[in-house]
């Protein structure tokens, strides 16, 4: 099967969520990648540098800048003549597009697949991740989004892919880009963090959710999540939220501090390899979850916890 | 403008849901089912574009079992929904159908916006709004946190991975809801009474000539695997101790 793999990149670099992607794309065969963007040359060498992939298709056009699904989508289509299964993040990106080219090819589309069961053989989670279904598609061409936590990273370099440059397919004047507001922060990105502390609403107020987190996760080269009461508080910006409707992350630590564990919290985090939960409520939720429980005032547990380690 | 509003009735997100023992799906056997949340919040920003002026019309549309009429479209009717189309089947749909048969009604109903839910909390597909822009040929706003109509074109906060992309679309367009668009109103017991006297038109999926056969089998539902119990320390060096021993700190 030739398999092609949707690059998420910011037009610079390229994304960790992209080497998922090539790990899940080559149980299912021969990869090849897509590039899509403006001023992509450095985006498209080190594609091609990632172990095992074949051809890298290179679109560079300012129509698909900023990946507007309107102007993706034809392109994408237009690559799946040659090619039998399209794969891409299930970062924002990938969602927003992947199920365009899904209708536009006539298929139904696998959404955040987390393993490869067989060339038509999918598991995806349901209900906010209670429940795993393992599907089988009887469509002839595939478009799947992959969840980035569920498969390991192929290595990003050792390959020596052949890049390609695609016709761009136009701009389709349906929807423009007016700007964008990216948060900045030194610390590692949320969904390939290796250690997360996450705060809650427990934490108060903004104030303390930076006094009392932000340190710990320093000390820890930690990044910073947070549960959906915490964001809607507006104690830590949208893009903190882990959780079904924020990300989806596996650490191999991650620190809860006051957050309950609703199961929509857990449905983006119980796949993390040890979860330590700080939480003054025995009964809580999370402690069911939790490899390494303390009990306690997080007023005072955290600040002893930053200051001991 | 008129704006559709679809909805879906799925099992209430209080409800902790319960894989069958023959691994064919989750019990929905009398378990309490609602709106989508997501759907609510597309009710909402419908029914404040109406009360800014910028909508004449809410066309709420719900495609499932017929208790589907009583479970979310009497609540949209009472949110503020103009009238009702219930398309009647007690199969599942599929996204991909589901977006068909909404293309079919756009059709009909030419409306100038269609706001969905950005993802239904059963399927967790996050497809179906994508692939009706796509049916449709319409410019398409997901995600979205913010949503201003100006003239013919719609301006669309998205919330994406790493902040806030704002993208202006040509209408007609289709946006779809993210939990911070708005906050959903109650719909009170006089507005619940008052909602039943507002129409619903019944349809069945024949009644557009969609093929809704599924695509995807699903082979078996299971449980995901369960955690092993953890265990509960005593003290913040109890604590640093265990970190220190994962090479962590």
């Amino acid at each position: 099967m030739k398999t092609l793999v949707w690059v998420e990149h910011d037009n610079q670099s390229v994304k960790d969520a992209t080497l998922s992607t090539v790990t899940a794309a080559a149980k299912l065969g021969e990869v090849h990648l897509l590039v899509a963007g403006k001023g992509v040359s450095a985006v498209a060498e080190a594609a091609a540098q990632i172990a095992g992939v074949g051809k890298v298709h290179v679109a560079d056009d300012a129509a698909y800048e900023h990946f507007l699904a309107e102007n993706v989508a034809p392109l994408v289509v237009q690559l799946m003549d040659t090619h039998d299964a399209v794969l891409f993040p299930a970062t924002t990106t990938g969602k927003n597009v992947a199920p365009r080219v899904a209708a536009a090819l006539d298929v139904m589309q696998l959404s955040d697949i987390l393993s490869v069961e067989g060339p038509d053989t999918f598991t995806r989670p349901i209900y906010a991740g209670n429940a795993i279904a393992t599907v089988q598609t009887s469509d002839k061409k595939l478009v799947i989004t992959v969840r980035g936590t569920a498969f390991d990273k192929t290595a990003a370099t050792g390959g020596s892919g052949t890049v390609e440059a695609v016709a761009a397919a136009g701009d389709t004047g349906l929807s423009t880009f007016a700007g964008s507001e990216i948060a900045t922060s030194e610390r590692p990105e949320l969904t390939s963090a290796k250690i997360i502390v996450s705060g809650g609403r427990a934490l108060g107020s903004s104030e303390q959710f930076h006094a009392l987190i932000d340190p710990l996760a320093d000390k820890l080269g930690a990044a910073v999540g947070a549960s959906r009461a915490a964001v809607d508080a507006g104690y830590a910006p949208n893009d903190y939220q882990v959780g079904q409707t924020g990300k989806i992350v596996a650490p191999m630590v991650y620190v809860a501090v006051g957050i309950s564990g609703a199961i929509q919290h857990l449905a983006g985090m119980k796949d993390s390899k040890t979860i330590v939960a700080i939480n003054k409520d025995e009964d809580a939720p999370i402690f069911q979850v939790a490899d390494i429980g303390l009990v306690g005032d997080l007023f005072t547990l955290v600040p002893e916890l930053t200051e001991k380690l | 403008m008129k704006v559709l509003v679809p909805v879906k009735r799925v099992l209430d997100y209080n409800v902790k849901p319960r894989v069958k023992a023959d691994g064919t799906g989750v019990d929905l056997a009398n378990v309490k089912m609602s709106m989508n949340p997501f759907d609510e919040i597309a009710i909402e920003e419908a029914v404040r574009l109406k009360e800014k002026g910028a909508a004449t019309e809410i066309v709420v549309v719900t495609i499932g079992v017929a208790k589907a009429e009583t479970d979310v479209l009497l609540t949209a009717r009472a949110m503020g929904a103009d009238r009702g189309i219930l398309i009647q089947t007690d199969d599942e749909v599929e996204p991909l159908a589901v977006a068909k048969l909404l293309a079919k009604v756009a059709e009909e109903e030419q409306p100038g916006l269609i706001i969905l839910g950005k993802q239904a909390i059963d399927d967790d597909s996050n497809q179906t709004g994508q692939m009706l822009a796509a049916l449709l040929g319409w410019a398409q706003g997901t995600f979205a946190s913010k949503v201003e109509i100006a003239g013919d074109r719609v301006k669309v906060t998205r919330e994406i991975d790493g902040g806030l992309e704002t993208v202006d679309l040509k209408l007609p367009a289709i946006v779809t809801t993210d939990l911070r668009l708005n906050e959903p109103r109650y719909a009170t017991l006089p507005n619940i009474m008052k909602a039943k006297t507002k129409p619903v038109a019944k349809k069945t999926v024949a009644d557009y000539g969609v093929d809704v056969t599924p695509r995807l089998k699903t082979l078996k539902v299971v449980e995901p695997a369960k955690r092993q119990a953890g265990i509960k320390v005593g003290s913040v060096d109890e604590l640093v101790e265990k970190l220190k021993g994962m090479g962590v700190a």
